[in-house]
């Protein structure tokens, strides 16, 4: 009888994570903010996007084929998702199947704009898509559209 | 005669850079004339409502931040047009771009809504260039001046795009306010995260 329940009890946990597992991380600001300031070997490029954003779908390929091509560079891709709303995370989760995204992605989901906008970059009027492309010698900030091939140039000058 | 052309070449240079740039606080708004949703052209200097003022805010249909403050928006306009700073919207987007954002769907969202303000359509897309609009919804709080509109504020409606119970800062209204009560705001300039105005010279091949 114990052992039946310890197996459900398992059971549950093990099914429980798996569905957690399926959710991307919800950052506010605080908890994503260490993301975009490491200072390791590592050249990262992180780009706020949402699901409902023309311009951001479009430029999306550009950052799966830079994730796919420069994984093994010590380049990491984040793709940090603005969306909010009704069933906000199902539908990145779906977004992402859908497009076979395969870089990590955060939410953030902090509505107090204003007091990180600048934190991010003093150069971002707010409007979405926004890149940043950083390592611990170079920080570039863009507010505009990639394509792959713009992009591995950006990429490209803050590597060498 | 050729040094003259050369300098007037070189002011004028200057002086569209600084056009490109847009508004700061303190700057003189230029007037503009747009059809509004009832076919009507709205002309800012001399749309009778904005007796002291004006609360000109670049947005549009088809962008969920701009539908997250679309009542607040008509809550904007009730409190202050009657005391003078009545709301302007106005729509940047091409609807090539963007089908949501055409003036068609612009009348429909206004009657569905019930706007109670001027929904105006730049349909040349250099309002908003001139004003500086990187984004929508986009606030650009004016107060008039003798016979001119000066910029007062530029920037967010208030601090929680998602939920207007959580506001905690009232960026505009405070702003209208203390501009209603004769000082100059304090903030005059915030920011906040918006969707980019769809503008085909603005999207790279």
């Amino acid at each position: 009888m114990k052992i039946k329940i310890l197996i459900s009890i398992i059971f549950f946990i093990v099914v429980a994570q798996n569905s957690y597992s399926q959710h991307y991380p919800i950052y506010n600001f605080e908890q994503l903010e260490p993301l975009l300031n490491q200072k390791d070997d590592t050249t990262y490029v992180i780009n706020f996007w949402a699901t409902w954003c023309k311009p951001c779908v479009e430029e999306m390929p550009a950052f799966n084929q830079l994730d796919a091509n420069y994984k093994n560079k010590k380049v990491v891709v984040i793709l940090v998702s603005l969306d909010f709303g009704k069933d906000y995370q199902t539908r990145v989760k779906n977004f992402a199947e859908r497009h076979s995204l395969k870089p990590r992605i955060v939410i953030l989901d902090d509505p107090n704009s204003n007091f990180w906008i600048d934190k991010v970059s003093p150069d971002w009027s707010g409007a979405l898509p926004a890149t940043l492309i950083f390592n611990k010698n170079m920080r570039l900030f863009f507010e505009q559209s990639f394509t792959y091939e713009e992009l591995v140039k950006e990429l490209k000058r803050v590597i060498s | 005669m050729k040094k003259t052309i050369f300098i007037i070449l070189i002011m004028s240079i200057s002086l569209s850079s600084i056009f490109a740039q847009g508004y700061k606080s303190g700057d003189k708004a230029a007037d503009f004339k747009l059809k509004d949703v009832d076919g009507k052209e709205i002309s800012l200097y001399s749309y009778k409502p904005a007796e002291k003022g004006a609360i000109v805010i670049f947005t549009c249909n088809h962008c969920p931040y701009a539908i997250a403050y679309e009542d607040r928006i008509i809550e904007l306009d009730k409190e202050f047009r009657a005391k003078g700073y009545p709301v302007i919207a106005i729509n940047p987007n091409d609807p090539v771009l963007s089908p949501e954002d055409s003036y068609e769907k612009m009348i429909v969202r206004a009657k569905e809504k019930e706007f109670t303000f001027s929904y105006l359509f730049d349909s040349n897309q250099e309002v908003y260039k001139i004003y500086g609009a990187k984004r929508t919804p986009h606030i650009y709080l004016l107060k008039k001046e003798g016979k001119d509109f000066v910029v007062k504020y530029i920037g967010a409606i208030d601090d929680n795009y998602k939920d207007a119970s959580a506001v905690t800062q009232k960026y505009l209204a405070n702003a209208v306010n203390t501009l209603l009560d004769g000082k100059n705001p304090d903030t005059d300039f915030t920011k906040a995260i918006g969707c980019t105005i769809k503008d085909k010279n603005y999207v790279k091949e």
